[in-house]
């Protein structure tokens, strides 16, 4: 890695950034998400939207993917520099003792992520560009209200997604806090940041979970 | 007391080294971690066995030399203390104790428990210093207008005895903590000032150069440091640095 990068700030600076921009996009997710709670047409509106406006579907989604790809790459790259950097492990290590389970443990819950959006994309992504470029199917901007709930009718999909949202929640419990600290935002002034990401952290994830039982128990 | 020691033994630099266990009997509560190490070390000599080397000068919590990861925490289970600090009253009779060196491949055993810490004076050389005239005609430093907060904070960051507890801890061997401390010490002060861009990238550089980890925020070091340097100094250090990348 050369250039910016090569410091450990600046990839400080980049995982944090990243992050920022992902929890945002989350929040969009889930507030599109939620409208098929409340209302078919309006999920439907919502979806056909951002399926078929260009800037979404050639600007945003593209630079998404960039985001997401970026993100986890350098988390990758950040574990094994820092296992480089330990060298011999200890006998015995108390981690417990003075760190949270979730912070220790970031690859991890990240690489449960990891494989949910494969399958997510498997899901929904992949039928939707089979459906659009593929097989050239007329837009029929009715269609996604059903396609959401025909998917939530197994239930080891949905079991797949709540695990996969229980770890999405341990990653942000740290991450999302830890994305301020990065960028230098921890003072007395600050503190009300680390008890507002704690709080999306758990509450985003919990929305993800009550929508996909939802449309589970509700077909 | 009595108590089953494992200690990492390691002749020297090059050597594998392995745990060894040692059993030390009547032991007092009331000793230091040390005494009970300098116990231990008369049995060995009585038995015309080599000693276990290990780090110590001042023995009250200043120099920062005893660096001991004890039973898997930095300085052993107490807080807010060095391993000479550290009373025989917070272990069990009949405990097994271990005993290891601090562990990062920046700080690389020399023997034992002993380590090389000299990667945090090469980062102090780096920019942890003020240049100023000392040939007679120094101001005095209470001419120098200081704002309380800012004085009791660039004090609180003085503290830092330069032990390594914070990377020995720390998962990803990061020296965060210790170089924040360092940089944040004069970022607070007016005399840091005239040298702050310089300092923040030449340390962080240096940092760098010494093999410590990337810092992923799990605030162990800040529960393991003796001197209860805070993160908010990590913090502040993100800001200078991201400040002085953009000034250049
Ligand atoms: S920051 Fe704390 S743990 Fe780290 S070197 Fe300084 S005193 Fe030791
Ligand atoms: S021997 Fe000096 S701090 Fe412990």
């Amino acid at each position: 890695m050369s250039g910016f990068l090569s410091s450990s700030l600046a990839r400080k600076y980049a995982m944090a950034l990243s992050a920022f921009f992902l929890i945002f996009f989350l929040l969009m997710h889930v507030t599109i998400n939620l409208l098929s709670v409340c209302s078919e047409n309006a999920f439907n509106v919502a979806s056909h939207f951002m399926g078929t406006n260009p800037l979404i579907q050639f600007a945003m989604q593209p630079i998404l993917i960039i985001g997401v790809v970026f993100h986890f790459v350098m988390g990758f790259v950040l574990e094994l520099k820092n296992k480089k950097a330990q060298g011999v492990k200890y006998f015995k290590d108390n981690g417990a003792a003075n760190s949270t389970w979730m912070s220790r443990n970031m690859i991890y819950s990240g690489l449960a992520i990891l494989a949910f959006i494969v399958l997510h994309f498997i899901d929904f992504w992949i039928p939707e560009l089979k459906y659009k470029y593929v097989d050239v199917l007329p837009e029929d901007p009715n269609r996604y209200f059903h396609e959401l709930q025909h998917k939530f009718e197994n239930p080891l999909r949905v079991g797949a997604y709540i695990i996969a949202f229980v770890f999405l929640a341990l990653h942000l419990l740290h991450g999302f806090q830890s994305a301020f600290q990065s960028m230098g935002l921890n003072n007395k002034y600050t503190k009300g940041f680390e008890k507002g990401a704690k709080a999306y952290a758990i509450v985003i994830p919990l929305l993800f979970i009550f929508i996909a039982l939802f449309h589970h128990f509700n077909h | 007391m009595n108590l089953t020691l494992k200690i990492w033994r390691q002749k020297g630099p090059n050597d594998k080294g392995q745990m060894v266990d040692y059993k030390v009997t009547d032991i007092s509560e009331h000793m230091s971690f040390l005494e009970m190490m300098d116990v231990l070390n008369e049995q060995l000599v009585a038995k015309d066995e080599e000693p276990v080397a290990f780090d110590h000068d001042c023995r009250e919590g200043i120099c920062g030399m005893c660096s001991m990861y004890i039973n898997g925490e930095a300085h052993g289970p107490d807080r807010g203390i060095t391993t000479c600090q550290l009373h025989m009253r917070m272990f069990k009779d009949g405990e097994t104790i271990t005993i290891e060196p601090f562990r990062a491949n920046a700080f690389p055993v020399i023997k034992d428990l002993v380590v090389d810490r000299m990667a945090f004076e090469r980062i102090q050389q780096a920019g942890g210093f003020i240049s100023v005239n000392t040939s007679g005609n120094t101001q005095d430093a209470n001419a120098i207008p200081i704002s309380k907060h800012a004085a009791d904070d660039a004090m609180d960051a003085a503290t830092c005895i330069g032990c390594g507890a914070c990377v020995a801890t720390c998962k990803n061997s990061s020296a965060m903590l210790f170089v924040s401390a360092k940089v944040s010490q004069y970022a607070l002060l007016p005399q840091g000032q005239v040298e702050a861009t310089d300092r923040v990238l030449n340390m962080v550089k240096q940092m760098d150069e010494e093999g410590f980890g990337n810092c992923t925020n799990t605030g162990a070091c800040e529960v393991e440091c003796p001197k209860g340097i805070s993160l908010e100094n990590i913090a502040r250090m993100n800001r200078e640095y991201l400040a002085a990348s953009l000034k250049g």
